[in-house]
């Protein structure tokens, strides 16, 4: 089982990290809508699931966020992505597999996932 | 909701909004009788007397994008129907206590699903609040204070570093496990 004395251990190499990320100054951040209309939708394990994939692929400059209500319930679970002079992307009934797919395609290869995105969805559910 | 850890998520981003900068969250469980006993405590702004009487209608909100507020009536609803309880106190200035009790015995008892996840994600983004959870079975008993790894777990920016962020989610999924030692259904 993991301790928290451990932590010490590993904070030499995090403060390192931490150092470069700041160098890079290109933050991507991505919000996950966590309201009661959000958490009831299932936005925690796509929370979950976005970290993972963040801290798998040591995206140093990504941030995972919590963000209130957006105001579009029917379309949760809600995932807003951030890229720096970039319109921002809001994808609409994420799940923890489509949001290992934004990862992948839109915050590390810039290539947004059309499919999921509100524009493209909201006609298909309405 | 489909899990109580749902719920505890849900009042503890109400906790944040009420602008608290120490949150408790307290569970308690004894096997014999059954009984799950949550309290959420923050030292957030608090209710007047009035607002706290009509917290509990799912047609007040304290939020602008719409006209419901369902987290604390269903946590609410979701206690009493188990045959368990629902308390809230507060004083404006000084804070609010929600205290759910759930008994796991009946069949219209929710699971209580990933605990860890619940109070770790609203850890993650919220780096200017304390928490502290503790997690009690039958008498054996494991608490987690941020303040005991505020010097790592957030950079500068108050961005949470995931690194860290996983090691504690093992710690403290670990210890659940041993306190709980299989007896509440998670």
């Amino acid at each position: 089982m993991k301790s928290l004395a451990e932590l010490n251990a590993i904070k030499e190499k995090i403060l390192k990290e931490k150092a470069e990320k700041i160098d890079k100054g290109e933050e991507i951040k991505v919000l996950v809508g966590m309201a009661t209309c959000g958490i009831m939708a299932g936005a925690m394990p796509v929370m979950t699931a976005l970290m993972q994939e963040v801290e798998k692929r040591h995206l140093k400059n990504v941030v995972v966020s919590q963000t209130g209500c957006i105001g579009l319930c029917n379309y949760e679970p809600i995932v807003e992505v951030l890229v720096p002079n970039m319109p921002k992307v809001t994808y609409i009934d994420v799940t923890p597999e489509k949001a290992v797919k934004i990862i992948n395609d839109h915050v590390v290869n810039g290539q947004v996932v059309k499919e999921f995105t509100i524009d493209n969805m909201r006609w298909n559910k309405e | 909701m489909r899990e109580i850890s749902l719920h505890i998520l849900d009042i503890l981003q109400n906790s944040v909004a009420a602008g608290a900068d120490v949150i408790r969250t307290d569970i308690c469980f004894d096997s014999g009788s059954g009984l799950l006993k949550i309290d959420i405590t923050d030292n957030g702004c608090g209710m007047d007397e009035e607002t706290l009487a009509r917290v509990t209608d799912p047609f007040m909100t304290s939020r602008t994008t719409r006209k419901v507020g369902l987290g604390i009536p269903l946590y609410k609803f979701y206690a009493t129907l188990t045959g368990g309880g629902f308390d809230i106190r507060s004083k404006p200035g000084e804070g609010t206590k929600v205290s759910a009790v759930f008994n796991t015995k009946s069949i219209d008892c929710m699971p209580v699903g990933n605990l860890t996840d619940a109070i770790l994600t609203t850890i993650s983004s919220n780096h200017d609040i304390r928490f502290i959870f503790t997690f009690a079975v039958d008498g054996k008993s494991f608490e987690f204070d941020t303040d005991d790894v505020k010097d790592v777990l957030h950079d500068q920016n108050g961005y949470c570093d995931l690194t860290v962020y996983f090691h504690i989610r093992e710690f403290i999924a670990g210890k659940i496990k041993e306190v709980n030692g299989g007896k509440l259904q998670l």
